[in-house]
């Protein structure tokens, strides 16, 4: 025991085991909502999804994964091979960054940053990258469009992600997301931000690229989009980089609105703290996989339409809202 | 930078070329998820809009009608099954009424009965199949479930009469292959009861469903004068409001005797063209529910000879199928036991070519819902 504190004093090992662990729960996370999203999906639209591999066809991301790596990997012709085989590393990296400050109780935090929130809306905008360098480096009309809808995207949602969480900050007084969690402890800040939360749900559901938002990819228009060209692990990695952006936007929207690991009144062990913090967010994604069972796709010119006349007024309304309240 | 498109005819890509930096040439299929088959756009983009669309065809051309020609009549028949595959029994009809017409037959009158149960049961499957692809092109996975668990019950009780569940070959020259067999008029009228709360409940989803409503309506729309000069037919034509129904105008079969009403609307959009299918879904049903009710005992075939050599005539028949006016004009001179010439006329292929002046200058999303509200069948364009 000793052992592991010392070992855990060390800023670089401390990282270092962070990073490991971090992207091992995440990873194990987004092989498990594969088969939810399969699962779901379903059972919306009165089918089974996977049952064979495995109980419950629990074992079905195992199978796609062996699938994906034994298929081979073709690069066009005409492709711009560095972008076209960095854009995957990139999008997985990028993707994962944000979740070393989500704290999943108190303790459970790879590093508890003090500007915690700023750090995660900086790095997520990152995301819009790799998905450029897909597209441009694919050299593929359809690659082409869906990167720049997802450009498109990318801009008129940022805004409204962020001025939605100012009223959360200004509510807190800090931007930790520790301290964003412990002033949740009575209260939610969804029954006291309830605009702001509408608009970082909906914005934040932009953000991941998710039906009725899904542009980027949108199957029955532009084939694939960004990811059209590509094949096998790199494929494999693209997908994966878009369900962590659905764990640690579902995990933001827990910390920021829905109380964290807290639970009204009742103080938890920090196993149960972890628990609750879990459900929550199962819950959040399970609500996500419902809508794209139901929703048709948006249009691209609505959707922009959407971020920029509806979205940020009601975001700047909500600021000032919070600030006469505050003020009061 | 010109763009161009290094596959493809010749002759429609020199239609569609761009020197201009800003623009593009998509080219959209003919592998696509979205373009029913093996439909082609050629597409000139300007940021997302579509600038010009260039339909190709030919990906399915297998030359049915010159195949027509060496064939004797009756082998002809199981091949007017893979015209527009999703109305196999319609096509059937269409052709067995014009040898028909040449040969001078007259059709039972339960035949008639047993004919239009089918050929109305076909166009709720082919509707059916409508909704389902549209769901699927707006994105909306859940729609294509939803429209193909109801198609089933269609297909099992074609397959109940005909014993096949796509490719009927089912019409005969004076009546119909086999009659209908025991407890289907049961199983019909349990599933024509059933069938309008699910059409109900598709009515809910759409018009009740805000994102839907919005990607169809005032997308591609086009007036009643602009429908009939583009040569639009079927549903396309009455969404524009012209009660065009070959049914009600030319009535063939036992259409006449039968109460139904030509549902039509003014929109002329995407949504009204959707809308379009589903009222006529209601009025098929109440159409197959008549012909149950009243269907009379008694032969399912006239007489006809074994080797069939009808004297020399020609004779165009019309039906409305699923997708509009579909024709067939047939030539025979008397002295073979194959038609000296078999034209047929498609409605698909009509749709088809009407569709880029309504759909110029729209978005990819529009142009998208747009094509697949057309309802096109390959099949049925190249023949």
């Amino acid at each position: 025991m000793a052992v592991i504190t010392e070992i855990m004093a060390n800023p670089v090992a401390r990282g270092l085991v962070g990073v490991l662990v971090v992207v091992a729960f995440i990873s194990l996370n987004v092989l498990f909502l594969t088969w939810m999203e399969r699962k779901v999906v379903a059972r919306v639209q009165v089918r089974y999804g996977p049952n064979r591999a495995g109980p419950f066809g629990l074992l079905q991301p195992v199978a796609d994964t062996v699938k994906l790596l034994t298929k081979e990997d073709i690069i066009p012709k005409a492709a711009d091979r560095l972008l076209f085989t960095l854009a995957p590393a990139v999008a997985f990296t990028v993707a994962v960054l944000p979740a070393i400050t989500i704290p999943l109780t108190k303790g459970l935090i790879v590093t508890d940053l003090n500007v915690g929130i700023l750090y995660v809306i900086a790095v997520s905008s990152l995301a819009t990258i790799p998905v450029i360098m897909a597209a441009w480096g694919s050299n593929n009309k359809y690659s082409l469009l869906g990167g720049m809808r997802a450009v498109a995207q990318s801009l008129s949602y940022e805004i409204p992600l962020v001025l939605s969480v100012v009223g959360v900050i200004a509510l807190t007084g800090s931007l930790s997301m520790v301290r964003i969690v412990e002033a949740q402890k009575d209260t939610w800040f969804i029954l006291l931000q309830p605009l702001g939360f509408a608009v970082f749900y909906l914005a934040a559901i932009a953000e991941m690229g998710r039906i009725p938002f899904d542009m980027p990819e949108s199957e029955s228009e532009l084939v694939a989009g960004f990811h059209t060209e590509y094949t096998g692990m790199k494929f494999a990695l693209l997908l994966f980089a878009e369900y962590i952006h659905m764990v640690v936007a579902t995990a933001l929207i827990v910390v920021l609105f829905l109380g964290g690991w807290n639970l009204p009144f009742i103080t938890l062990p920090p196993i149960l703290q972890a628990a609750v913090f879990m459900v929550k967010m199962y819950i959040v994604i399970f609500i996500l996989m419902w809508t794209r069972g139901t929703l048709p796709r948006i249009k691209i010119n609505v959707m922009t339409a959407i971020g920029w006349k509806f979205l940020i007024p009601l975001a700047l309304a909500n600021i000032f809202i919070t600030g006469i309240l505050l003020a009061w | 930078m010109p763009v161009e498109t290094s596959c493809g005819i010749e002759g429609c890509i020199r239609a569609v070329k761009t020197d201009n930096p800003d623009e593009m040439v998509l080219n959209l299929g003919p592998q696509h998820p979205s373009t029913h088959g093996v439909a082609r756009l050629v597409i000139r983009l300007k940021g997302e809009r579509a600038e010009q669309i260039e339909p190709v065809i030919g990906y399915l051309h297998r030359g049915y009608e010159k195949m027509a020609e060496n064939r004797t009549y009756i082998q002809f028949i199981p091949l007017t099954d893979r015209l527009d595959y999703l109305s196999a029994i319609t096509n059937n009809m269409v052709y067995c009424m014009a040898v028909e017409e040449v040969m001078g037959l007259e059709v039972p009158e339960r035949a008639e009965y047993i004919r239009v149960i089918m050929l109305e049961l076909q166009r709720l499957a082919s509707h059916l199949v409508f909704f389902s692809s549209f769901g699927a092109d707006l994105g909306a996975w859940t729609v294509l479930m939803y429209g193909f668990r109801e198609r089933e019950r269609i297909i099992d009780l074609l397959e109940m009469v005909t014993g096949a569940r796509l490719t009927y070959n089912y019409i005969r020259f004076g009546g119909v292959r086999d009659d209908l067999p025991e407890g289907f008029i049961e199983k019909c009228s349990r599933t024509m009861e059933i069938l309008p709360d699910y059409f109900k409940s598709y009515e809910e989803y759409a018009y009740e469903n805000e994102v839907f409503m919005d990607r169809c309506r005032g997308v591609g729309v086009v007036s009643a004068e602009d429908a009939i000069n583009l040569g639009l037919t079927g549903p396309n034509l009455r969404a524009s409001g012209v009660p065009y129904d070959i049914r009600k105008i030319d009535p063939y079969s036992i259409y006449d005797r039968l109460k139904f009403k030509v549902c039509t609307d003014k929109a002329g959009d995407t949504l009204a063209r959707f809308k379009m299918r589903i009222d006529e879904m209601y009025e098929s049903v109440k159409i197959v529910q008549q012909c149950l009710d009243e269907i009379p005992e008694g032969e399912i075939r006239a007489k006809v000879p074994k080797v069939l050599k009808p004297p020399a005539g020609e004779a165009y028949s019309r039906v409305e199928s699923p997708r509009g006016e579909l024709g067939m004009y047939l030539i025979s001179d008397g002295k073979s036991q194959s038609p000296y010439r078999l034209r047929i006329r498609s409605p698909a292929f009509c749709n088809l070519s009407g569709f880029p002046a309504t759909a110029e200058g729209e978005y990819i999303p529009d142009v998208i819902a747009n094509f697949a509200s057309i309802d096109i069948v390959l099949g049925d364009v190249d023949r």
